[in-house]
């Protein structure tokens, strides 16, 4: 491929992109709020699968009945299928309600196969949701750490920015549209982070290999042949992984598939914000060849 | 060149002239081919589906299974025309290996109608199960199928917090009234109160500071390092001592209460008849629990909810009232003891069975708690010379046959049971520390146990549960293999596409990784969730990233060099960028792991596995590929 597409030319539009993309994220985030799901909140639910169509209304007043006038009853892909969430409620062990919803609907409208039954403790859901933010920071430390001992300060910033970018836009994204926010979505979250960083060290180390190769030119001009040189293969990479994250939101069914969105969105903004983000901060921060000489280091490393 | 230093030679090349195509080394082909056929030999058990089979397990009867006993259960069910596949002993018991789901449902139902009968505790243990099918010289190897999780397999997974606060509360209480009985021995007063004990640890408030010096010199012979700390403070606006715990101490008994907790949850789950329970601690203060294929919860959980206890009673005397008396057998004897309690199971805090020193007869120590200690020896103190006897009351779920509405069902009974294990003489005043003697070894190491797994360290209660349907679980298998094979196809397909020749090597790699990554899970004994699925389909879609790289490095090279330096230049300068990109992404799949639970952790141990196997796979073999098709001749034209 012969690209010379001037990239950096656009940093600025992109500049303004990366910064609506983010207040409108943040404002998501402060506005609306992360939906989150059991696994945070703690709670019941329960999934049935009934032998014929049931309306949710009937469902409803049978649980209202016994009680749970705060259920949340949901039909689940066919008729058949009905989903029903209790919220938690402070100082009550709801450690049997699962059980009981279960038997007096299975009492009350016919039997039912049982598909899944959750209980989350609301200390439990407190300490995954911290437990998953803890993780989440302790990963994009570890990300910078090792970025400035393999490259320098200025690219590890650049990264971690780009990285922290990525993040916010996904989990703004997840509050906009309300999607549940689960245990596999914070997964998602960080194989995010995992993806966006590969794309974004492939394409620093090309900067970097440019910098020390081709003398005599402007930074922007080194960038600018890097992001081209690397523009196949980012796409190329980014299309395969698409690829497979298509298989798994088609086929992968109702579990997967919040997982499945977070990780679409994660690689194509990764792969927006390695090119723009993270290349971009390198030029603002002011980046020259003397901040890449050290030879001699990096030849000990690769004798490993 | 000055950039070999930075790219050149590593592991993965051979320095030879830019002119003429070089050797791979012949021992790099050896190291390929043997990882493929270890990779072949152990994922292979995984494409064996497991048998539909039945487990019998002895619970109550007395019989051994054996070959003879095997023998008969085969014969019993072919005789009712049920086709036996296989029937082989295991470690536990025998196992009947069965055709259809069908057939293993009915040879329960006619396994359990003979064996269980009708109206009796029950006999054996027959629990459904599925059964692995690897063939023996697989075995031999040591080549197991991955272990499905319950997301998979459907089941239970509970997760029980032990109340940790109310056995370190149960602990500083005891060392409240221990406290005070030191200070009234050594005849210093303090000021009474009803709440020394505080979440911090134990305040014993003094009128005036010189008792407090006083107190201090006391209480410092019995109570310092390793696992009290002693304090001076203001409380209450009173001259104070605090006692407080010290960590190590405080770990101690946290320690002792979950290895109690558990053990007394083993044998409950034991009851429940599952075939490969797990029951596990899991951090500082919880316990998890995992019956596969277990759908009834509120069955479980009336299982392991209960527990056994203790009584301790002294004989009745001829004075006492026979309204006051309750009669119970021991050694085929009539003991009549005293319906009041000294003190029970809750206040023994430890026991061990061990020997007398001077007679070296067999006896058993055992620990109470303050107020056990108190009580029992007000109790003994005036009655030397008596006898007392110990009450074992065990609540136990007894599972019973019965026929409702014609229909064969299994109930589950809690049913209480009362044993006198005990009765010996009190040869002095017992107290905190006491011990029970006139016993015989085997009672005295039967008594222990009991004594300890009686009493219940700390209370539980359930603070997760997940219930998987067995429907799900078929489904979200279906359906996670689907999208496997799904993203395989395109990936491979876009591949050949794009990259020609070296797409369709890519793609041989790509199918190795699969390979070597599911043999590296078997063999780990890793198990695989949903989310572990999704963490392989990912995998696929960034394994071949580094082939991406490497092919890209190469049409850039082959615009300036021949093809077989191009071929080299690719691959050498491309190592340093793969091996960046997967050590980051490497740290973040680890940091996952370490902090990550229930499905984050399924989802970070595919891919933590993925990316090792992919990088070998995509830089040592696909490397050796090219060099097959390419290498050992002039090359004018390469097809990428």
């Amino acid at each position: 491929m012969n690209l010379n597409i001037d990239f950096m030319a656009n940093r600025h539009i992109a500049t303004v992109l990366s910064g609506i993309l983010l207040v409108a994220s943040v404002v998501a985030f402060v506005w609306l709020g992360v939906n989150r799901g059991l696994d945070f909140t703690g709670g019941v639910l329960v999934e049935l699968a009934f032998e014929e169509p049931v309306d949710p209304v009937m469902v409803r007043a049978i649980l209202a009945d016994d009680g749970y006038a705060n259920a949340v009853v949901q039909s689940l892909g066919s008729e058949r299928e009905v989903q029903v969430r209790v919220p938690p409620v402070p100082g009550i062990d709801q450690s049997n309600v699962g059980d009981n919803i279960q038997s007096s609907l299975v009492e009350g409208i016919g039997v039912a196969d049982l598909r899944r039954s959750e209980f989350v403790g609301p200390t439990v859901g407190e300490e995954l949701a911290e437990k998953g933010g803890l993780a989440l920071l302790v990963a994009l430390a570890m990300v910078l750490v090792y970025i400035m001992l393999r490259f320098t300060g200025k690219f590890a910033l650049g990264a971690v920015v780009a990285l922290v970018h990525d993040v916010i836009i996904v989990v703004g994204l997840f509050c906009m549209f309300g999607w549940t926010f689960n245990l596999p979505e914070l997964a998602a979250l960080l194989a995010v982070i995992g993806y966006s960083l590969n794309d974004t060290i492939v394409v620093s180390d090309r900067i970097r290999e440019n910098f020390r190769t081709i003398r005599r030119r402007k930074p922007v001009e080194i960038i600018n042949t890097s992001l081209n040189q690397m523009l196949g293969r980012t796409l190329v990479t980014s299309l395969t992984t698409l690829l497979v994250l298509l298989a798994l939101l088609l086929a992968g069914g109702e579990q997967i598939s919040g997982f499945a969105t977070a990780l679409t969105i994660g690689v194509v903004i990764g792969t927006y914000s390695s090119i723009y983000v993270a290349a971009n901060l390198l030029l603002m921060l002011n980046i020259q060849s003397e901040d890449l000489a050290l030879p001699a280091k990096e030849g000990s490393e690769d004798a490993i | 060149m000055p950039d070999n230093r930075v790219f050149g030679q590593n592991l993965f090349g051979t320095r030879t002239s830019a002119d003429q195509p070089y050797r791979y080394p012949l021992w790099r082909y050896f190291i390929a081919l043997g990882v493929l056929v270890l990779g072949i030999l152990y994922a292979l058990p995984n494409l064996f589906p497991p048998d539909h089979a039945v487990q019998i397990e002895v619970d109550n009867s007395s019989t051994i299974i054996g070959t003879r006993f095997t023998a008969q259960a085969r014969e019993l069910l072919e005789n009712e025309g049920i086709d036996v596949k296989r029937a082989a002993l295991t470690q536990r018991g025998t196992q009947i290996h069965l055709y259809d789901e069908l057939d293993q449902i009915r040879a329960k139902d006619l396994l359990e109608s003979r064996l269980n009968p009708v109206g009796m505790e029950r006999q054996f243990i027959i629990a459904l199960n599925l059964a692995p099918t690897t063939p023996q010289w697989l075995r031999d190897l040591g080549s197991t199928p991955m272990t499905l999780g319950l997301d998979l397999a459907g089941g239970i997974h509970f997760v029980l917090q032990v109340d940790m606060q109310s056995a370190i509360n149960k602990q500083l209480g005891d060392e409240a009234d221990k406290a005070t009985a030191i200070l009234r021995d050594a005849n210093v007063r303090y000021i009474p109160t009803e709440d020394f004990v505080s979440e911090t640890g134990v305040h014993i408030p003094f009128a005036d500071e010189s008792r407090r010096t006083e107190a201090m010199t006391a209480l410092e012979i019995s109570y310092g390092p390793p696992n009290h700390v002693l304090e001076e403070v203001e409380w209450r606006g009173a001259p104070a001592i605090l006692i407080t715990l010290t960590q190590d101490r405080l770990n101690e008994i946290e320690n002792a209460a979950i290895e109690q907790n558990l053990t007394g949850l083993r044998n409950r789950v034991n009851e429940l008849g599952v075939a490969e329970p797990l029951v596990q601690r899991l951090g500082s203060s919880r316990i998890v629990i995992e019956l596969p294929g277990v759908q009834d919860s509120s069955e479980a959980k009336r299982i392991l909810d209960k527990f056994a206890t203790l009584e301790f009673r002294l004989e009745a005397s001829v004075t006492d009232r026979p309204s006051q008396i309750e009669v119970l057998p021991y050694q085929g004897v009539d003991v009549r003891l005293l319906k009041e309690n000294i003190v029970t199971g809750d206040n023994v805090t430890n026991a061990q069975q061990a020997r007398d020193p001077e007679t070296s007869l067999p006896q058993v120590n055992m620990q109470f708690d303050s107020i056990g200690g108190e009580r029992i020896n007000r109790a003994t103190a005036p009655n030397i010379g008596r006898r007392m006897g110990i009450i074992f009351i065990e609540q136990r779920p007894v599972v019973v046959n019965e026929i409702v509405d014609g229909e064969r069902v299994e109930r589950t009974k809690i049913e209480t049971s009362r044993r006198l294990i005990s009765v010996a003489t009190i040869q002095g005043a017992l107290s905190y520390n006491s011990r029970i003697t006139g016993i015989s070894v085997r009672d005295a190491q039967e008594l222990a146990i009991l004594l300890r797994a009686g009493a219940l360290a700390a209370p539980m209660y359930f603070v997760e549960e997940r219930t998987v349907g067995a429907s799900l679980g078929d489904e979200n298998i279906d359906r996670g293999m689907l999208a496997v094979v799904i993203g395989l196809a395109l990936v491979a397909l876009f591949m050949i596409v794009y990259y020609k020749v070296f797409g369709v090597i890519a793609d041989i790699c790509l199918t190795m990784n699969m390979i070597v990554l599911v043999a590296v899970m078997s063999l780990l004994g890793a198990t695989l969730t949903l989310p572990g699925i999704a963490g392989i389909v990912l995998t696929v879609g960034m394994a071949v990233d580094a082939n991406v790289l490497i092919f890209s490095r190469i049409r850039e090279e082959l615009k300036r060099a021949a093809p077989a330096t191009a071929i080299k230049n690719g691959y050498d300068r491309a190592f340093v960028t793969i091996l960046d990109a997967n050590v980051t992404t490497l740290f973040v799949a680890l940091i996952l792991l370490a902090i990550g639970s229930g499905p984050v952790a399924g989802f970070a141990v595919t891919l933590s596995i993925g990316i090792v196997t992919s990088m070998f796979t995509s830089i040592f073999v696909s490397r050796g590929l090219v060099h097959l098709v390419y290498g050992n001749r002039a090359v004018r034209k390469i097809w990428i």
